[in-house]
């Protein structure tokens, strides 16, 4: 693949220094035995004439390819070739970021610029390995009338899919955008390697939900860092529901202008066998900067590390984390780690953080109105893990919650 | 009817209820007096069936079948409902939730929405149940939920303690509506047993029978209008020298 960056080649070379380098957080992944290679796919105008079997594993992922009225623009990347990508707004950018990457000579200002390349092996791996990726960017002032919906799918056994996205909102514009991440492979390993970066400038608003759907054998590194302006906005919504055999992922959100506001909601169940790890960082460097964190885990039987993490360093930030996990099988466990940093006077941080099993009382509570157990016990547990999303527009809400919805069925 | 003999009650490990007995035939309301750890939520609990409350001696028995080990929600489908004193918060289970949960006529879920702006509680449908609520409000909530259920015996912990002026009229009335299913015939079918401190609602129900429960034993039975009026003038000790109506009572 060609690219016209300038300073790539620093990055190559930066990403070379820092090819085995482990990352500090989740097992270390042995890279030799991925192959980067795949062959090509052909480009699809109309993605509605996919395959079924591949638009049903996508709209587990929240991907809508048959009745597209509900989107603003689509991209979808199979394996190392981005298949399709369109959009129906004006002042909406949906491509493939190396074709960004010609068309614009500034992106070289946001490449790499919120990610550090040398970070970790996986960060290095997705430089050497360029599999493309997608850019999605807004013009000042506009705000999309519905999501843009993002697919980065993996459909070749074996695959470590290296993935860049850069997202952009200009100045005042707004942005939804819906990822969904899978793959068609039942119960063969591949790896997903996912660098994002966000830059949300002056008074604009990212709201990003990414909906995970993989296998037991599947290794997952993302890597996101969102750089917010003023009074702009980053929310971020993840959810992991389906079995994973190692997902690791602590992404950051740079709150450096007055007023940035970041939130990230994570719902997450871990079946037997999957282990996650998933933090959120948010560093509040504005003065009156603001975030807030809330994850839901569930285990019922495999191993969730919980990370929150808010820095404060500007006058009158506020932040609050909280970290609720629910243990529904002696195999499971869940490890919680809340952290705060205050660097100065007149800042607000808090965070809440609890680890249990279903309260009996609750569950007799329900059973007093007439539910059998299992049915209070299910639904205590849709409860937990139903988080109104404060920001969110109400049609992503629901499909959010319809996401959860499907998912639940699996382990209840 | 509900028919409750010799009934022994502990709550881990420790003996609270001795000996209850009591009848509730069907139609009737009672009332229920004590001081404060009594044990009237005790006899309450037990009734609905919560495990914690162990039944040592003696048989619970309604409509004719032994319930005394039959579960919590076994319980509730045979008709029997309970508003709690203390009802649980439950994160994220939406008020709606619970009242469509209840609801006995699945088949009209509009239900939920008629029964919240009765028990003027439209804005609390799409929170969390219980969280945040004052106590009033709980009290209007637990009502809004037996309405959905529509419960045979109606089992009332302190429906109308915190709540003020303007909103005992409406629970009165709510409750009166529960008690009073089936009116339009003049035959009540449904029971209640309510425990009061104030006896408020006596202003807004009929109820047949008082009763007074001291450290966990039934120690009189009357018209619940005299007792209330002996418990306001002598206090619960006058009460527990009362042989005579002990007796009257045990015999
Ligand atoms: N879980 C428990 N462990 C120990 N003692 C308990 C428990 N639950 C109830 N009790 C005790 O049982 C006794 C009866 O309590 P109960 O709640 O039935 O009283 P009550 O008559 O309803 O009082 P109030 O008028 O204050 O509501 C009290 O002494 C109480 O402390
Ligand atoms: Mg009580």
């Amino acid at each position: 693949m060609s690219r016209s960056i300038k300073p790539a080649e620093n990055y190559k070379e930066k990403a070379r220094t820092a090819a085995t380098k482990k990352a500090t957080m989740g097992e270390d992944i042995d890279l030799t035995s991925y192959t980067r290679s795949a062959e090509e796919h052909p480009y699809q105008k109309d993605p509605s004439k996919l395959p079924r079997v591949t638009k049903n594993q996508m709209l587990s992922a929240g991907i809508m390819l048959d009745d597209p009225t509900q989107r603003t623009g689509t991209f979808i990347q199979i394996d190392n070739t981005p298949i399709h990508s369109s959009v129906k707004q004006d002042g909406v950018e949906v491509m493939p970021v190396s074709e960004a990457m010609k068309k614009y000579d500034w992106l070289g200002d946001y490449y790499w610029k919120a990610v550090p390349v040398d970070t970790d092996k996986y960060t290095a791996s997705v430089e050497l390995g360029q599999n493309d990726g997608y850019f999605i960017r807004t013009q000042p002032g506009t705000k999309t009338d519905f999501p843009v919906q993002a697919c980065l799918y993996l459909s070749k056994a074996k695959l470590a899919q290296n993935v860049h996205n850069i997202i952009i909102a200009e100045e005042n514009s707004e942005l939804h955008i819906i990822t969904g991440c899978t793959t068609s492979l039942g119960n063969e390993p591949g790896m997903h390697l996912g660098v994002s970066e966000f830059y949300i400038k002056k008074g604009a608003k990212i709201t990003f939900t990414m909906i995970h759907s993989w296998n037991p054998e599947f290794a997952v590194r993302p890597r996101t860092a969102a750089i917010i302006e003023d009074n702009g906005l980053f929310l971020s919504n993840y959810v992991l529901m389906k079995p994973v055999k190692s997902l690791q992922m602590n992404p950051i959100a740079r709150c450096n202008g007055e007023n940035a506001t970041a939130r990230f909601n994570s719902i997450l169940v871990a079946l037997p066998e999957s282990n996650m790890d998933v933090g959120s960082r948010v560093f509040l460097n504005g003065k009156g900067a603001r975030t807030e964190i809330i994850s839901r885990a569930i285990t019922t039987g495999g191993h969730i590390t919980a990370r929150g993490y808010i820095e404060g360093n500007a006058p009158e930030v506020k932040g609050h984390l909280e970290c609720r996990g629910l243990i529904l099988d002696n195999r499971g466990t869940i490890h919680a780690i809340p952290e705060l940093k205050g660097t100065l006077a007149g800042i607000d941080l808090y965070h809440e953080a609890a680890i249990g099993k279903i309260a009996e009382e609750e569950v007799e509570y329900l059973m007093a109105r007439g539910l059998t157990r299992d049915e209070a016990t299910a639904t205590i547990v849709r409860g937990f893990l139903h988080v109104d999303i404060e920001g969110l527009p109400p049609m992503l809400n629901q499909e959010l919650q319809r996401a959860v919805k499907v998912s639940e069925q699996d382990f209840m | 009817m509900l028919e409750i003999k010799n009934l022994s009650v502990a709550v881990e490990g420790k003996e609270i209820l001795h000996n209850v007995n009591l009848t509730v035939n069907t139609g009737e309301t009672h009332v229920l007096f004590g001081p404060n750890g009594s044990g009237k939520t005790t006899l309450l609990m037990t009734i609905m069936g919560f495990p914690k409350y162990r039944v040592t001696k003696g048989t619970i028995a309604f409509k004719g079948t032994d319930i005394t080990h039959a579960s919590v929600d076994e319980r509730a489908r045979l008709g029997i409902g309970l508003s709690f004193q203390r009802p649980p918060v439950v994160r994220g289970v939406k008020t709606r939730d619970m009242v469509f949960a209840a609801l006995k006529e699945k088949d009209k879920p509009e239900m939920v929405d008629t029964l919240a702006k009765d028990t003027n509680l439209e804005e609390f449908l799409d929170r969390d149940i219980n969280y945040g609520f004052s106590g009033g409000e709980i009290k209007r909530s637990e009502l809004m939920q037996l309405l959905a259920q529509r419960p045979d015996l109606v089992l009332l912990d302190e429906p109308e303690s915190g709540v003020d002026l303007e909103n005992i009229a409406l629970i009165g009335r709510l409750i009166n509506e529960l008690l009073e299913k089936g009116s339009k015939i003049r035959v009540r079918s449904s029971m209640g047993l309510i425990i009061t401190h104030t006896g408020h609602i006596l202003d807004y129900v009929h109820a047949r029978n008082g009763y007074i429960m001291l450290d966990g034993s039934i120690s009189c039975m009357g018209d619940p209008h005299e007792i209330l009026a002996e418990i306001k003038e002598k206090g619960y000790e006058e009460c527990a020298r009362c042989v005579f109506r002990s007796a009257r009572y045990v015999t």
